[in-house]
Order: structure tokens, then C-alpha cells, then sequence
């Protein structure tokens, strides 16, 4: 079982949902990367997702794609980045997941990647382009290198293509709770509980649910439909908010030991 | 077809390149396309409507026109026009906004997007939503709306709406960035209809395909009018959806030289270029696997060209799969090459040409004089000009 699976199944075993924060690497730089994500794991995140910044974030909504922007001026590379992880690693032992557009990956090469990628402490990729269709070749690499290629699927994902996809998965599967870019919503998708229930049906994989969670109270309802929930941009918007990481580190803190309170008051129901 | 026998093959792929490279929630919207596409070509009701479009609404076929000025200022090869500047609409652009959105009625959707650069998409989809009573939004950079003014109130007059995009480079990469995510929010009732050879597939294959009338009217005419088939076939290329349709039904004829034109910008040393296939390398953008001008880190590049329909960092994957191919051979002519040839074409033959097609035209203009009075060049004079007067006009210094 990957470092991922294993994570979320023992919090699964023991009655406890996940949290997966996500935060754009090198915004506002890497050296603020590395403190908030130790903030992070000491505000009890059960994951991390290191957003790599691209140019044009086609699955982004506004928050993240100016997250991108800040990192991108502040000079963030993906070699930067995997120092970055490393970094992290030294002090913390919460899985990381790099989550990042194809065209970077392939432009590093994808053995390449994956080997660096594995070496600097990372247990999983997310691509948020890269269909089914068109993994195989980043796959393949990704097992070689013991990293957990981790799946999206949406709303209009339909069955066939759900057994498809969760057929031969790891580390879990991500549910995208909207049909839309990434970004808070004031309310969740409606049909969201029918949709991890058509998930389930095809994998007994974790599911984690991500895009539009905005504060503690959407993760809470969030989480009693799934594993374990991603909260992205909420974190980005308040490091947007501030100037400087040292005053933006205690109010993320805040925030997702809030999330981290209101999921572990919950009543466990083991996932439908 | 020898070479080209089964590109794209299932999975949309031209040799390497090609592909969807999109979100997951895309992808069955992808798949239905694609199978509306394909029953749709397969259907003889959905061809005779798409003619009976193309001959009474577009205006097809588009002459050919040998150019007696501009041949007779170059001296050697003879220099035929196909007139895409004819159109309804003014830009070849046209004909396959008919055909996407004839494909979007059968499918009942009822609102259409679009991304547009120098306007001339962005007002062909535009016209196609009023001709078929679709919702419109159009896609376009803050730095295309400055330099394309006329194109934008046309699509407005049109009742369509024009949504300015200010990330980025603000041109038309952005315009599809926001397009795409546009689509990304609306798939279920929305039609994204792509002006390009671009995008993820069915998309470079469709509009090729319905771009291809150029080259079928073309092949026939040239060979009514002189009895053989050109020497040479030049075209501009953005995303490449007109050289395209005027290369396909040429592919095979192996005696035809086929040569797409890129811009070069202030030149290919400047860094201020959108010359693709020449200094680009494969990558993933806006859905597909081709060349695209990137940095070191894979990220995108800014294009950069005076003619904001080729000002775009990324190309078609089927040209990307001809050009390493060597079956089309990819060369750029500079701003300050397409303005001349603009000028010249206006006094020459009496024909203001699009500043896109203006760089095919530079291309011919350098290829004649070298070539013997019996070659034929043939240019696909994909649009006209009106549209870029304020430009030209400014870079003289003249206000209109």
C-alpha cells in the first residue's frame, strides 16, 4: 500500500476524515512555501498538495491563478520547488502531493521527474490535464518511481469512464465537487452526494473531495460524504491577504485548525 | 492518402502530437462531440444543408484570381489569389463557424463561446449565432480589443457579447484560456466552438475538414483556369486552420510545394516573435500536444506578431506532424514584410488584404522572382483588410 493510501486508510480505521490543504509553491516564495507547510502540518493536515505555478492554469479559477502569478515573479522553478520539498520533508512526515499542468512535466522529462520528484520526498502527483486517456505514459514512469498517480473525476464523469479510471488507481481518488474551475463557492454541488455514491460504487479507494470548500463548515458537510477533503483556495486567499508570510503563516494555522477541529467533532459514518 | 493514411488515428493523434490534454470534466463532452461530429459527416441531410450555407449565406466558391499586378511587379512565377477575403464576413474564418454550429443545433445546444485574436473568428461566430439564434460570448485580449476595434463592435452589432481578458499576455492564448474554462463551467448546454486546427481532438480534425472546401475549390479551379496544378502553396500560419484547409487536398500531390508562413515579429533573433514550428519545441497547450514557444521550465511564452490573428505561441498539432514530416515547409516574414506586402497588394491589384494573409503574400513576393513565368504560386488570401486600417494607419502615424 503507497504512503497516500496508507495515510488515509489508518485515519479510515480510526474514525477520522482527512485533510488535504493545498498551497501554490513559491507563493509568495519558497522560503514561505516551507513555513507554511509546516505551519500546516502542525495545524494537523493529513496531506499537503504543492500547487506548481503555470502560466495558463486552464482548470483555475482567479484565487489560484494569481497565486500562480505571484510565484511565477518570484522567480519559483520546479527544481526550485523539489528543493523546496525537501525542505519540508526534514521536519515534517505528512505525505506531499505535487499537483501541476502536463506541459512542465513533459518539458522536464517524465522519467526525469518522477525520479526527482520521488527522490526529494514526494508521494504523489495530481495533473489536473492529463485525462485517462492520456496518462499511460506518466503512469508508467510513476510506478517505477513509487509515486501514486492520483485520478480526478467529475460530476460529468460518466460510469463507463468511472470504472475506467478508478480500475487500477492508487493513493485515492479525487473527486472535483463541481463542474467548474477551482475556487470557494458559497454552497456545494447540490447532486454531490449522489456523485461520491456512483464513485464508490467502482473503488474502495479513499475519496477525497476538492474545489469550492471554503471554510470549516462546507469541509465538515463535505467530509460526511467522503474521506477526506482539499481545501485550496480558502488557504490561497489569505496568503493573498498578506504581505508577508509571517503574518499570513498564524492566520492559515488558524483557519485549517479550525477545519481540523469541526472534522474531528464529527460523528464517523463509515462513506456510503 | 500515402503518408497521411489515418491521421489523426482514434485517439486524435497526428504521428506524436495531437491528443486531449484537458480536464476530466471535458472529457465526456469531448466524447460527444466527437461521435456529433462523425454521424454528422456521415449524414447527406447535414452536407446539403452546410452547402446550401456555404453557396447562398458564405458565398462560395471564393474566386481565384490571378494577380496581373503583383506578378507582373515580381517578374517570374504567376501569382494566384484564392479569395477568402470574399467571404461573408470577410476571412475564411466563416466556413467552419457554419459548419461547428450547424453541428451545435443538431447536438441542442443553445449558447455558443468562442475565443477570438484579430476578430475575424470572434465575428464569424458571432454572424453564425445571429443566422441560427444561438446565445454568443466571445472571448477576447484587452491588447486584440485596442488593435481590432472595428471586429469588436461588428461582433456587439451582431448581439454577441464581448468578454475583454486581461491575464496574461492579453491576446488570443488568454482569450482561450478563458474560454476553456468558460467551457469547463458550462459544458453541459454550452458549444465551444474553436476557430483553430487547434484544441484537443475532434477539434483540429473538424475544422480541418470544414476548412477543406479551400483546397477542393482551389485544386478544381486552378486546373479549369491553366489546366495544372501550382507550383507552389503558400499560407499564413496562427494556429493554422487556413493553411489547412488550403494544404489537405493537396497533401498527396507530390509535385506541389507546400509552404506555411509564420510571423516573425520585430524577427526570430528579437525574442518578439510568434514563430512556432521555427523556434518552438513540443509541448502541451490548450488541449493538444504541439509546438508551442515555451521557456526552459515549460512555461508559455508570449507571441508576438502586428497581426493579432498569428500573435499566438502555439500551433495545430497536424502542422507540428507536416513539419517534422517535411512534407510542408515552415518559414515567417517579419511586421515590417507583411506591412509591405499589404501595400503592395492594395496598389498592385487593387486588394486590401488581411494583415495575416499579408505574410503568405511576403512569402510569394520573396518566391516569384526566383522562379520561371510558368510555375504557379498560389496564395490563400485568407481575409481582408478593413479590419486592421486603425493599425496600419497608426504605424504610419496617420489617425482615422
Amino acid at each position: 500500500m503507497s504512503k497516500i493510501t496508507e495515510c488515509l486508510e489508518n485515519m479510515r480505521r480510526t474514525g477520522k476524515k482527512g485533510l488535504i490543504p493545498f498551497i501554490t509553491a513559491g507563493d509568495p516564495d519558497l522560503a514561505g512555501t516551507v513555513e507554511i507547510a509546516k505551519r500546516l502540518a502542525f495545524a494537523g493536515a493529513d496531506l499537503v498538495e504543492l500547487g506548481i505555478p503555470f502560466s495558463d492554469p486552464v482548470a483555475d479559477g482567479p484565487v489560484i491563478q494569481q497565486a500562480s502569478g505571484r510565484a511565477l515573479k518570484s522567480g519559483t522553478t520546479l527544481q526550485g520547488i523539489l528543493e523546496a520539498v525537501r525542505e519540508i520533508k526534514k521536519d515534517c512526515s505528512m505525505p506531499l502531493i505535487l499537483m501541476g499542468y502536463y506541459n512542465q512535466i513533459y518539458k522536464y522529462g517524465l522519467r526525469r521527474f518522477t525520479c526527482d520528484a520521488a527522490k526529494a520526498g514526494v508521494s504523489g502527483l495530481i495533473v489536473p490535464d492529463l485525462p485517462h486517456e492520456e496518462c499511460g505514459p506518466l503512469r508508467e514512469e510513476a510506478i517505477l518511481a513509487g509515486l501514486d498517480l492520483i485520478p480526478l473525476v467529475a460530476p460529468t464523469t460518466t460510469n463507463p469512464r468511472l470504472e475506467k479510471i478508478t480500475a487500477g488507481a492508487c493513493g485515492f481518488i479525487y473527486c472535483v465537487s463541481v463542474t467548474g474551475v477551482t475556487g470557494t463557492r458559497e454552497q456545494m454541488g447540490t447532486d454531490l452526494e449522489n456523485f461520491t455514491g456512483r464513485v464508490r460504487r467502482y473503488t474502495s479507494l479513499p475519496l477525497a473531495v476538492g474545489f469550492g470548500i471554503a471554510g470549516p463548515e462546507q469541509a465538515a458537510q463535505t467530509a460526511k460524504l467522503c474521506d477526506a477533503v482539499v481545501v485550496g483556495s480558502a488557504i490561497v486567499k489569505i496568503i493573498a491577504e498578506y504581505n508577508d508570510v509571517s503574518s499570513a503563516g498564524p492566520a492559515v494555522e488558524k483557519l485549517v485548525s479550525q477545519i481540523r477541529g469541526t472534522l474531528d467533532g464529527l460523528q464517523y459514518t463509515r462513506p456510503k | 492518402m500515402e503518408i497521411y493514411e489515418g491521421a489523426p488515428d482514434s485517439k486524435g493523434y497526428y504521428g506524436p502530437y495531437g491528443g486531449r490534454f484537458v480536464p476530466e470534466t471535458l472529457m465526456p463532452g469531448l466524447e460527444e462531440l466527437e461521435k456529433a461530429y462523425r454521424a454528422a459527416v456521415d449524414d447527406p441531410e447535414f452536407q446539403r444543408e452546410l452547402e446550401h450555407y456555404l453557396q447562398h449565406y458564405v458565398g462560395r466558391p471564393s474566386p481565384l484570381y490571378f494577380a496581373e499586378g503583383l506578378t507582373a511587379h515580381c517578374g517570374g512565377a504567376q501569382v494566384y489569389l484564392k479569395r477568402e477575403d470574399l467571404n461573408h464576413t470577410g476571412a475564411h474564418k466563416i466556413n467552419n463557424t457554419i459548419g461547428q454550429i450547424l453541428l451545435a443545433r443538431r447536438m441542442g445546444k443553445r449558447r455558443v463561446i468562442a475565443e477570438t485574436g484579430a476578430g475575424q473568428h470572434g465575428v464569424a461566430t458571432a454572424t453564425a449565432a445571429a443566422l441560427f439564434g444561438f446565445d454568443c460570448a466571445v472571448y477576447m485580449g484587452e491588447e486584440d480589443i485596442r488593435r481590432q476595434s472595428p471586429n469588436v463592435f461588428r461582433m456587439r452589432l451582431l448581439g454577441a457579447e464581448v468578454i475583454p481578458v486581461s491575464t496574461g499576455s492579453k491576446t488570443l492564448k488568454d482569450a482561450m484560456n478563458e474560454a476553456i474554462r468558460d467551457w469547463v463551467t458550462n459544458v453541459r448546454d454550452t458549444y465551444y466552438l474553436i476557430g483553430s486546427v487547434a484544441g484537443p481532438h475532434p477539434y483540429p480534425l473538424m475544422v480541418r475538414q470544414f476548412q477543406s472546401v479551400i483546397g477542393v475549390e482551389a485544386k478544381r479551379q486552378v486546373l479549369e483556369q491553366t489546366g495544372r496544378l501550382p507550383g507552389h502553396i503558400v499560407a499564413c500560419v496562427g494556429g493554422g486552420s487556413n493553411a489547412m484547409g488550403i494544404f489537405y487536398p493537396f497533401l498527396n500531390e507530390a509535385g506541389v510545394n507546400l509552404v506555411g508562413v509564420e510571423a516573425a515579429g520585430r524577427g526570430v533573433d528579437t525574442g518578439e516573435h510568434a514563430a512556432t514550428l521555427g523556434l518552438g519545441s513540443p509541448g502541451v497547450l490548450h488541449g493538444a500536444l504541439s509546438y508551442v514557444l515555451q521557456s526552459e521550465d515549460g512555461q508559455i511564452q508570449c507571441a508576438h506578431s502586428i497581426s493579432a490573428g498569428l500573435d499566438y505561441p502555439g500551433v495545430g498539432p497536424e502542422h507540428s506532424y507536416l513539419k517534422d514530416s517535411g512534407r510542408v515547409i515552415y518559414t515567417s516574414a517579419t511586421d515590417a514584410e507583411a506591412l509591405e506586402a499589404f501595400g503592395l497588394l492594395c496598389r498592385t491589384d487593387g486588394i486590401i488584404p488581411a494583415l495575416e494573409s499579408a505574410h503568405a503574400l511576403a512569402e510569394a513576393i520573396k518566391l516569384a522572382p526566383s522562379l520561371p513565368r510558368e510555375n504557379i504560386i498560389l496564395v490563400n488570401l485568407s481575409g481582408r483588410g478593413d479590419k486592421d486600417i486603425p493599425a496600419v494607419a497608426g504605424d504610419a502615424g496617420v489617425y482615422v
